[in-house]
């Protein structure tokens, strides 16, 4: 079981309030990420869902239980911290047992936990080496390994893979998904990268100053954002806004439109402009084109366009996919 | 320093330290060792200068062989041990105490360093004066406040007495290595430990303790290598008497009061002989923390 309910949760650090009233729930079983741009209060509120740092008020709930004043090691969560946050100088082994130890369960029993979760993550072969001795990625699963073995009623993870380079991020980002796969446990994910929210998330939390923008699938999220902040967010590369005339036109204060929403002829178009920067992927290509109508816009093409920096071209948005929003940038 | 050229240059410009570094030891050493094979009495008119008469190990024997000999060992070990004793236990936890955020910290941090900047000489004073003196010190008053009879601190309890001075001026140095090292603790494990259910005390001995091993070692071996020839506390406060008598002391007593500098020299050899026993021990013991 690992349901979490935050009611009315506030932060302030001294006279500077990070998180303003907040409510949300996260049901069992689910995987939850916080997303937003960095300083957005994320972490900390994946702090105070541990009890790492204390509410300035409002009430968190796990199980149903009021939390708000259990110390962290009585919630029953487990965390997996951004720097890994292993003991040096313990064996892996003895890193994964540590909160079993303090947990006082027998040394048999222990033993056992152990090698299931060191199987289950590619560690049977290096429990005896020191986290000194192991690359990254392995580092990252003992962490993972230690919070497994204590069976938590939900995990947290604070940007567990932002140390970690981009091939094995990848992997890692797979691991993770399927761990949560196998053991349906509830786990909360903070991230400032998109990417990994989109693939990962069953509930994605957009943050922006500790002020929850939107909650949603990645799908509804991408299709229907509820202002100008999660439309920009979501979505690589960027929307593309465009305000004034052609904006009035759609009866909005601005439109949105996505690279991927705009297509691009050399013959004949909605608007004119001039290739900029061209970014080619090999499967897509970006185009960075200037127009005169609408300013700078990002098009994504295929990896078949062979427009230039310099070549005029022609870009036509899909009507049916422009996102509007009035002058607060709400979505309208 | 990669090329050929470039070393052999570097070796060139390093060696006139190394070489007077090496002269700095050597001739002391070699005197004293030349010393203490030869019976040199300069008040009964012995000198360089008529040659000095070749005695063997007759000088080593007669240091030994002394009443002072043993006792003065025992008195160097006793205050060596006691001293790293507080001065660790009391400086992890000053350390940690230091680490807390509170008002004013770097003034405090600047006063806890400070009594390392006292001169031995003059700290010993400090203490014989101003704090054991039986008559006017701190502590009698104090004792004479709740009713007790003071301490005649230098002469009943003479070596704790000299322990709780060095402590005092070597507290500060294992402090600020201990802090530093406390420091540089990633507060994650400390977060992780609290989330695995480790409460405060199993934190400090499972978390903070190993981390603070590496410097705990170099606060026992810097320090061991200090107070094996700690002097001028002594010479101030009870010039060897009361039990006091370390082996420094005792070397000094032979050479300087009874003039003779053979049988001193002699005591000489025997005390790097020891500092090398303790040395290659705390080595062994503790050295392979400093591995990894």
């Amino acid at each position: 079981m690992g349901t979490i309910t935050l009611s009315k949760v506030t932060k302030s650090f001294g006279e500077v309030q990070v998180i303003p009233p907040l409510d949300l729930t996260i049901d069992d079983g689910e995987f939850v990420v916080f997303v937003g741009p960095s300083g957005c209060g994320k972490s900390t509120l994946l702090r105070l869902i541990a009890g790492l740092e204390d509410v300035t008020s409002g009430t968190v709930k796990i199980d149903g239980v009021d939390a708000t004043t259990l110390p962290p090691a009585k919630r029953g969560l487990a965390m997996v911290f951004q720097s890994y946050a292993l003991y040096p100088h313990m064996s892996v082994r003895k890193n994964i047992a540590f909160p079993l130890k303090m947990a006082g369960m027998e040394p048999a029993e222990a033993e056992k936990r152990i090698a299931g979760a060191a199987k289950v993550l590619n560690l049977t072969d290096y429990l005896d080496r020191k986290p000194g001795q192991l690359s990254g990625g392995q580092r990252q699963r003992v962490a993972i390994g230690r919070a497994i073995v204590r069976e938590p009623s939900a995990f947290l993870f604070d940007e567990p893979l932002s140390n970690l380079d981009a091939a094995l991020r990848v992997n890692m980002r797979l691991e993770i998904s399927e761990l949560h796969q196998t053991l349906k446990t509830t786990m909360v994910y903070v991230t400032h990268d998109q990417v990994e929210a989109m693939t990962m998330a069953d509930k994605i939390v957009v943050l922006h100053a500790g002020v929850i923008e939107q909650v949603g699938s990645p799908l509804e999220l991408y299709n229907n954002p509820r202002n100008k902040f999660v439309a920009g967010f979501i979505g690589s590369p960027k929307m593309n806004f465009i305000e004034g005339e052609i904006a009035t036109k759609h009866n909005a204060a601005t439109i949105g439109i996505r690279p991927e929403h705009i297509s691009l002829s050399t013959k004949s178009g909605d608007w004119e402009g001039v290739v900029g920067v061209s970014e080619h992927l090999g499967s897509d290509t970006f185009f960075h084109v200037k127009t005169k109508a609408a300013g700078l816009l990002n098009v994504r093409a295929s990896g078949e366009v062979s427009a230039r920096h310099g070549h005029k071209v022609f870009l036509t948005p899909d009507t049916s996919k422009i996102h509007r929003f009035d002058k607060a940038g709400n979505a309208l | 320093m990669a090329t050929q050229h470039s070393r052999s240059a570097a070796r060139l410009m390093m060696a006139p330290a190394v070489i007077l570094l090496l002269g700095w030891m050597l001739v002391p050493l070699t005197m004293t060792l030349y010393f203490s094979f030869k019976k040199y009495l300069p008040l009964r008119g012995d000198s360089l200068a008529n040659g000095l008469e070749w005695v063997g190990f007759e000088n080593y024997v007669r240091f030994v062989s002394s009443s002072s000999f043993w006792p003065s060992i025992q008195t160097t070990l006793i205050i060596v041990g006691g001293v790293l004793f507080i001065t660790v236990i009391l400086g992890i936890l000053l350390a940690i105490l230091l680490d807390q955020p509170m008002w004013g910290q770097g003034v405090v941090r600047i006063l806890v360093i400070a009594p390392f900047f006292v001169m031995p000489t003059v700290s010993a004073l400090v203490w014989k004066n101003i704090f054991m003196d039986p008559v006017n010190g701190l502590l009698a008053h104090l004792w004479k406040f709740f009713g007790a009879e003071p301490v005649q601190w230098l002469s009943q309890a003479s070596l704790p007495s000299i322990i709780m001075i060095v402590s005092w001026q070597w507290l500060p140095f294992a402090t600020l290595i201990l802090l530093t090292a406390i420091q540089s603790l990633d507060s994650e494990q400390l977060e992780a430990a609290e989330m695995d259910g480790a409460p405060v005390l199993k934190r400090f001995w499972f978390i903070v303790l190993p981390h603070l091993s590496r410097a705990i070692t170099i606060v026992i071996l810097i320090q061991t290598i200090f107070l094996l020839s700690i002097f001028a506390e002594i010479f101030v406060t009870t010039a060897g008497a009361f039990g006091t008598k370390t082996l420094t002391y005792l070397i000094f007593q032979r050479v300087l009061e009874s003039q003779n500098v053979g049988l001193g020299s002699a005591g000489g050899v025997y005390a790097i002989i020891l500092a090398n026993i303790v040395a290659i021990f705390l080595m062994r013991i503790v050295g392979k923390n400093l591995d990894a």
